[in-house]
């Protein structure tokens, strides 16, 4: 389906602030109401309720923030692809910033399918940085880091330590962490409930901070930004290199 | 006044959609706070799901944020996860747009449109760290005020509102910011004395209620400069309010979620049970132009991809066809944008316009014949043929559509089980129509008792009570067994309690007061409805909800409501009660001879219609033989998809 007819494209967004409290499903439908207001020609699917052909990226938790949101949506015809950022920007709600466009190859593989690995900042409330930092070292030394939490509505435990690949502290007790989406991705969430039970210590007043700070899809062994990783072949080379501008 | 928003945000974590508290809609407004500016804050008492779309805040909000002396921000009610946070950290009720306290605003102004709503009301004032009861507010504490359909009976809210205006807000708002911007030090009462004078405003702690018995004896004003009989507002000319300008768009799916245009306001279908209808005469319809206007920049600007031209029955603008088929032309060719016309009509719009709008989805039509059987819709005066029902049904089916659903109600007034009854037989027939088109015809009845609304000509109708609801639900649910229709009702308890409050006078205050104290929020939804405390509550104020609820009232009764005018004579209203039991009808007077209800003779205002021809299809009261004309009346609400 994708690509078949028309002219994908691959936007990258923030989401920050007071919007990080709106759902994913929620934002989704910010970007189809910014999108008729772009007036950009939006390809529909077929059949007796046409949706509009938008593909979104890995979920993002309520409450949290990125840098590095990303969805894929099919046009019918060409468009400015390196103007689509601020026209898109502008009819989005303060806090949701496209920053980053680039026009995609024909049968791309889905963002679902194709990112591996994403990173996060996480802010603990209330933890000294000392704290956090050894937390942090028994999470990264652990066999196991079993989470109790739910899945679809039902309690479940999960383990989350075989998708952490790393995990940093920084002088202030900001943690930057690494997660593989394979076999199955771990929640940023399930890992500060991870470390807090290392640390001893159960959330409090204060509000932990989730940033996801990037998406990457690795490939033959090559690392890519989602916006590099299926360039259309026909695209301008400069529409691609000024996307890859603004994405670090 | 500093923002709580510090405080609110590490909440939000810890409730369920978090996203309705933190504003940032597209059209919302961050107002400039000044000593000099009246600060309003609009509040409508239920979830922001529910309140948000509400036209009339929404309409109220851009023209006091336009005024030089005022501002205005607005508030939902917090669902209970959020309240029960708020109430530990002993947070107040606050606004959207800049998270201040409400008790920093000087008017809390309030929507009222379901009477379920009022424990919500003395809530959010609490909440708000304001008193419950007006008299006990200081000098300092922000003005309470209340508007919408519920209004038209203050009584039951008296002891906790300071103001209660009537009808459109529009022009009213203004007035009332002007009395307040010359507030200044001067005391509650006196600020109280000049809101009084504004036409519209209500102010009940200036009335004395005096009681015979259990009867009412009068309400009436303790001085001579307070008015004895208030009168509702009218904006006489619709073109000069194209309000909303920038409709809010939430972040958040919420009820109604599409742009959303009034076409004209009023109804004088007549329909008796309709409230809307009665209080929001007379028709005043905006210029087809200006329709086309606001739905081309609405859409342009919200990003919406549906659009409902709104009314009480939008199939009778004049020239509606025209308007569709020019918005329906304009987005030829641009993407899918849908179409809808909400109103609770059968017979005033044709199966042909109806495919014009719904080209692709055609999944669902609703009607709303109201009663069961020809006898029973002359006594409410909706004129809806049988013929005409199932030539509509006939029409829909076979063009394409699978699902009807039929909106009726029970406990109307002379109702006998053949009435009840016959709800089930036209069910069977509409779902017999629509299997000889499709075999997958299917037919939803959704049934509701039917409660007596002030000023209207139901108005001395004694309410069926619980017992006998129930009865008609039963009779329906045996009857529709293996018919092909589902069966859906609006619990009978909840019927009842509406009852209380619709015509309740000033003691019903205490009732729900007492409801209100004993945690009983969010009465509108039914997982949180219970009528055992609203029974205890009247137990304990020694009051019987029987001679609330099912009493029939005489004609010589002071009703609570008789102190407020709609602009409605009593003698057109006990006259058309009258005639409802003798089974006659009474034509629409936008398209007859004026029968005088009394709103437009007594105050100088007429009907603003395009045309003085009744639209086609129109059959109710204009005497047209739908039949005749080739016409097929049709009524629909589903979101149509204009390839």
């Amino acid at each position: 389906m994708r690509g078949d007819a028309g002219y994908p494209v691959r936007v990258r967004f923030a989401k920050q602030g007071k919007v990080r409290f709106v759902s994913h499903r929620d934002v989704a439908r910010a970007f189809e109401r910014s999108l008729r207001i772009a007036q950009l020609p939006v390809a529909f699917t077929a059949g007796f309720a046409p949706r509009p052909k938008v593909s979104f990226g890995l979920a993002l938790g309520v409450g949290h923030e990125s840098r590095a949101e990303y969805l894929d949506v099919e046009l019918r015809d060409p468009v400015d692809v390196p103007a689509l950022p601020a026209l898109l920007t502008d009819g989005m709600p303060e806090g949701l910033a496209v920053t980053g466009a680039a026009a995609l190859a024909p049968r791309a593989p889905a963002l679902q399918e194709s990112v591996t690995a994403v990173a996060y900042e996480l802010r603990l409330a209330d933890l000294a940085p000392a704290v956090v930092d050894a937390a942090a070292s028994a999470a990264a030394d652990a066999a196991n880091l079993t989470v109790a939490t739910t899945r679809k509505g039902k309690p479940v435990v999960v383990d989350v330590a075989p998708s952490l690949r790393r995990v940093d502290v920084d002088a202030a007790g900001g943690v930057t962490v690494e997660l593989s989406t394979r076999p199955r991705a771990a929640r940023p969430g399930e890992l500060l409930t991870a470390l807090r039970t290392l640390a001893g210590v159960e959330p409090g007043e204060g509000e932990d901070r989730v940033l996801r700070t990037h998406q990457w899809i690795e490939r033959d062994g090559a690392r890519l930004e989602p916006l590099a990783a299926d360039p259309a072949p026909s695209a301008p080379s400069g529409a691609d290199a000024r996307a890859l501008e603004a994405c670090v | 006044m500093s923002t709580l928003w510090p405080q609110i945000e590490p909440l939000l974590t810890k409730v369920e959609k978090p996203a309705r508290y933190i504003g940032m809609e597209s059209g919302s407004i961050q107002p400039d706070h000044r000593p000099d500016r009246v600060a309003w804050l609009l509040v409508y008492p239920d979830t922001y799901e529910i309140g948000l779309p509400n036209q009339g805040l929404q309409i109220l909000y851009e023209i006091l944020n336009e005024r030089p002396d005022a501002v205005a921000e607005r508030a939902y009610a917090p669902w209970i996860d959020l309240e029960a946070l708020l109430r530990e950290r002993r947070l107040p009720l606050f606004s959207l747009e800049t998270h201040r306290p409400a008790r920093a605003f000087d008017v809390l102004a309030f929507n009222l449109s379901a009477e379920l709503v009022y424990t919500n009301l003395l809530n959010c004032l609490d909440l708000a760290g304001v008193a419950v009861r007006a008299e006990d507010r200081a000098d300092d504490d922000p003005l309470v005020v209340v508007g919408g359909h519920c209004t038209y009976n203050p009584e039951p809210l008296a002891d906790f509102v300071d103001a209660v205006v009537l009808g459109d807000g529009e022009e009213v708002v203004g007035e009332i910011t002007a009395v307040l911007a010359g507030r200044g030090r001067r005391d509650r009462a006196a600020v109280l004395r000049d809101l009084a004078a504004v036409p519209g405003v209500y102010v009940p702690c200036l009335y004395d209620v005096e009681y015979d018995g259990p009867f009412l004896a009068g309400v009436r004003p303790r001085c001579a400069d307070v008015p004895a009989q208030v009168d509702k507002r009218t904006v006489a000319d619709l073109a000069e309010w194209p309000y909303p300008k920038h409709q809010l768009v939430p972040l958040v799916e919420v009820v109604h979620d599409r742009l959303n245009v009034e076409i004209f306001r009023g109804c004088t279908r007549g329909c008796r049970f309709c409230q809307a209808g009665m209080i929001t005469r007379p028709v005043r319809e905006r210029p087809a132009d200006q329709v086309r206007t606001m739905v081309r920049e609405g859409l342009r600007r919200s990003g919406y991809d549906e659009v409902a031209l709104t009314s009480l029955s939008s199939a009778d603008f004049s020239g509606i066809e025209g308007v569709v088929a020019d918005l329906v032309r304009d987005q030829e060719g641009t993407g899918c944008v849908s179409l809808s016309l909400p109103s609770l009509r059968v017979d005033a719009f044709t199966v042909g316009i109806a495919s014009e709008i719904q080209r692709v989805r055609r999944t669902g039509l609703t009607f709303a014949p109201e009663a069961g059987t020809w006898r029973m819709r002359q006594v409410i005066n909706k004129l809806i043929t049988e013929d005409d029902l199932y030539a509509s049904v006939d029409a829909a089916y076979s063009q394409g559509w699978r699902r009807v659903k039929l909106y009726f109600m029970v406990g109307l007034p002379t109702e006998t089980d053949e009435d009840t009854l016959g709800i089930a037989e036209l069910a069977r027939t509409v779902v017999a129509i629509g299997r000889r088109h499709t075999r997958g015809a299917s037919a939803t009845v959704s049934v509701g008792g039917f409660v007596p609304k002030p000023h209207t000509p139901f108005q001395w109708f004694g309410q069926n009570g619980v017992p006998e609801l129930r009865r008609k639900v039963g009779l329906l649910r045996d009857a529709l067994r293996k018919s092909g229709a589902q069966l859906r009702w609006h619990d009978p308890a909840a019927t009842f309690v509406e009852g209380i409050a619709s015509r309740g006078d000033r003691r019903i205050g205490r009732v729900i007061e007492r409801v209100w104290r004993s945690g009983a929020t969010f009465q509108e939804w039914s997982e949180r409805f219970d009528l055992a405390p609203w029974l205890d509550a009247m137990d304990a104020e020694g009051l019987d909800p029987d001679w609330y609820v099912t009493r029939h009232r005489h004609r010589e009764e002071v009703l609570p409501w008789s102190h407020i005018s709609a602009g409605l004579h009593e003698d057109f209203l006990w006259d058309d009660w009258q005639a409802a039991l003798a089974e006659h009808g009474l034509p629409d007077c936008r398209w007859t001879p004026c029968y005088d209800c009394g709103v437009c003779t007594d105050h100088a205002l007429e009907h603003v219609v395009g045309s003085a021809r009744p639209p086609a299809g129109g059959s109710q009261g204009t005497g047209q033989d739908l039949r005749a004309g080739g016409l097929v009346p049709v009524q629909f609400r589903e979101l149509a998809r204009a390839r």
